[in-house]
């Protein structure tokens, strides 16, 4: 959004000032392939949210539409004043921060570790990516029935093999129970982009530390995370992305239930079942405004990757 | 000589003791989708005993009953709404994306960033929201529990991506190879179709198996929007989600079902799925 680039571009009318129609033209014909995209885009995805931004300053109940009227901030004062929702900003902030954090961390590791040569890397970094990549609903409902059901889970069965205790996990910590199902989700996406990250490091760089007699644990402070510093700026932003949309965790294991709503999930309950078009959409606003905050970080550090890549080019 | 010999040996040693490690990792994350497929192969009554029974027999039953053989409700409708949305999505993406990304990356338009950073930003507007006025838009039009609507809005989901992943490969072409064409008198469809589709190929290949991936996963727009007629596989599986145990093979059959064109598609865009969920921006 605020991010411009000053890429020297040949554009037709300054090469050609002359013959201005016909400039003019050719600037048509290399925008026109551009359009039907650009137009797609603004109509399905910039309309609808102006139209949540009108709602959002009405007092409107579809039960009763017509007692529909306009109310100014009153639905913004309710969404920020009432605990419930309240609870959902804090819920959300703390869900995606957990996730991003501990799917970042073991990314990491795992990365470090598929980064080296062994036997079989193949098949691991098959083995790790699978998680990713089985539908989010199939995942919550692995996690809430196939591995915690405190009867017959496959935690609880493992632990029987042990001895421990049998803990009712979605019961006791529940919004833990959505982080886990989540950080496992994840994680493989977070090791991919550091994976990529790590493959791209200049390899004569550290065989110079090497010899010079640098341990390898201040190769990895001093070369690796410097230059991985952008790769997990980059997993963070657009994990956040993601994670502070999620829907289908907290829909499938707790339905929203024992502290776990997070916003998605409240503006989804308050016009799908609460009816209450006004106050969804205001809470749909505060959404978008704390995306926008990240996404203005994101949007730095995806150009200036980018600008990095340009300029090589 | 022997010091070498030995730090060479300890290295190789550590080398092995963090493959090792990397086994372990790799099959913990792995274990509960093995665990799963193990027990859709279970009757239902081994698959809901505590302690786990591994041994227990190995049965078709849980598939049967999937597919609704026990008198549930048919998954079939809801696979083939999954199958035709994501399809005709990723399609129309393509069909939207290859041109624009022509514009941005060949053919240059002016200030051709600022226009990227407009797709990306799209991305950041949260689905909740736009989903109460196209819910409201929907219900007015009578475009409720209509396939065709998921399909535009999955294609407006994907559609970014899909524009910054292929303006990544087609950047890639030698510009030389585009203007051999345009000396040999070949118009833009001809180039297009001729010299820059076959040489972004795998490239299209990717960007179309990311698109198909997000759109057959999507659940909120699925649930909000569509009822009987035009449910797709996730909304058909959140019906299990109050299940209480008595169909833990049958819930297990039917996540991995519903999983496997993901899981096929996933395996296969393996190394440009990295490219493509980041935007583009790491290679």
């Amino acid at each position: 959004m605020t991010a411009t680039t000053t890429a020297p571009v040949a554009s037709p009318e300054i090469r050609n000032p002359v013959r201005r129609p016909s400039a003019r033209l050719r600037a048509w014909a290399t925008r026109a392939p551009l359009l039907p995209a650009l137009i797609f885009m603004i109509v399905v995805t910039q309309l609808p949210f102006v139209a949540t931004l009108v709602i959002s300053f009405f007092d409107w109940n579809s039960l009763y539409p017509d007692a529909r009227h306009f109310t100014g901030v009153d639905n913004y004062r309710e969404v920020v004043t009432d605990p419930d929702l309240r609870q959902s900003v804090w819920t959300t902030v703390l869900l995606t921060v957990a996730v991003v954090l501990a799917s970042l961390v073991l990314g990491l590791v795992l990365a470090l570790l598929l980064d080296r040569r062994f036997r079989g890397r193949g098949i691991v970094r098959t083995l790790l990516i699978a998680p990713f990549l089985v539908v989010p609903v199939a995942a919550a409902l692995l996690w809430k029935h196939v591995l915690y059901n405190p009867e017959y889970g496959l935690f609880n069965g493992l632990l029987h093999y042990v001895g421990g205790p049998q803990p009712d996990w979605i019961s006791n910590t529940p919004l833990l129970a959505v982080e886990a199902s989540l950080v496992w989700q994840w994680t493989p996406f977070m090791m991919l982009i550091l994976l990529a990250g790590l493959q791209s490091r200049d390899h004569e760089q550290i065989e110079a530390a090497r010899v010079d007699g640098a341990s390898d644990w201040q190769i990895f402070v001093h070369l690796t995370l410097p230059h991985l510093r952008r790769y997990l700026e980059l997993g963070a932003l657009l994990g956040s992305i993601y994670i502070v949309q999620n829907f289908d965790a907290v829909f499938t294991i707790t339905s929203g239930g024992l502290g776990t709503a997070n916003l998605p999930y409240t503006v989804y309950q308050s016009f799908y079942q609460a009816h209450e078009n006004g106050l969804a959409s205001a809470a749909g606003v505060l959404v978008v405004i704390g995306s926008i905050v990240i996404a203005t970080f994101a949007l730095r550090v995806v150009s200036s990757l980018f600008r990095e890549e340009v300029s090589r080019a | 000589m022997s010091t070498i010999a030995t730090r060479a040996r300890r290295v190789r040693g550590k080398g092995a003791g963090l493959g090792l490690l990397a086994w372990l990792l790799g099959i913990a994350f792995f274990l509960p989708i093995a665990w799963m497929a193990l027990t859709s192969f279970h009757s239902e009554t081994d698959a809901a005993t505590n302690p786990p029974s591994f041994a227990a027999a190995l049965t078709l039953d849980g598939y049967r009953e999937f597919f609704g053989a026990g008198g549930g409700a048919s998954p079939w409708p809801a696979l083939i709404n999954s199958t035709v949305a994501s399809v005709a999505s990723t399609l129309l993406v393509l069909l939207l994306a290859f041109p624009a990304a022509y514009a941005l990356s060949i053919n240059r338009v002016r200030k051709w960033t600022d226009v990227l950073f407009f797709f990306l930003s799209t991305k950041m507007l949260p689905a909740v929201a736009g989903l109460l006025p196209i819910y409201l838009f929907a219900k007015n039009a009578g475009m409720l529990d209509n396939i065709w609507l998921l399909v535009i809005l999955y294609t407006s989901m994907n559609l970014p991506i899909a524009v910054w992943m292929m303006q990544s490969f087609l950047a890639e072409i030698p510009v030389a190879v585009i203007e051999a064409a345009k000396v040999d008198g070949a118009r833009l469809p001809t180039i297009l179709a001729r010299v820059v589709a076959p040489i972004s190929l795998p490239g299209i290949a990717a960007t179309a198996l990311i698109c198909f991936i997000f759109s057959w996963n999507e659940l909120l727009f699925a649930r909000v929007l569509t009822g009987v007629v035009a449910e797709t596989a996730p909304v058909f599986l959140t019906g299990f989600i109050t299940s209480q145990g008595l169909f833990l093979a049958k819930v297990c059959a039917a996540s991995l079902v519903i999983s496997l064109p993901v899981l096929a598609a996933g395996f296969a865009a393996q190394d440009k799925l990295v490219q493509g969920l980041s935007l583009g921006a790491v290679k």
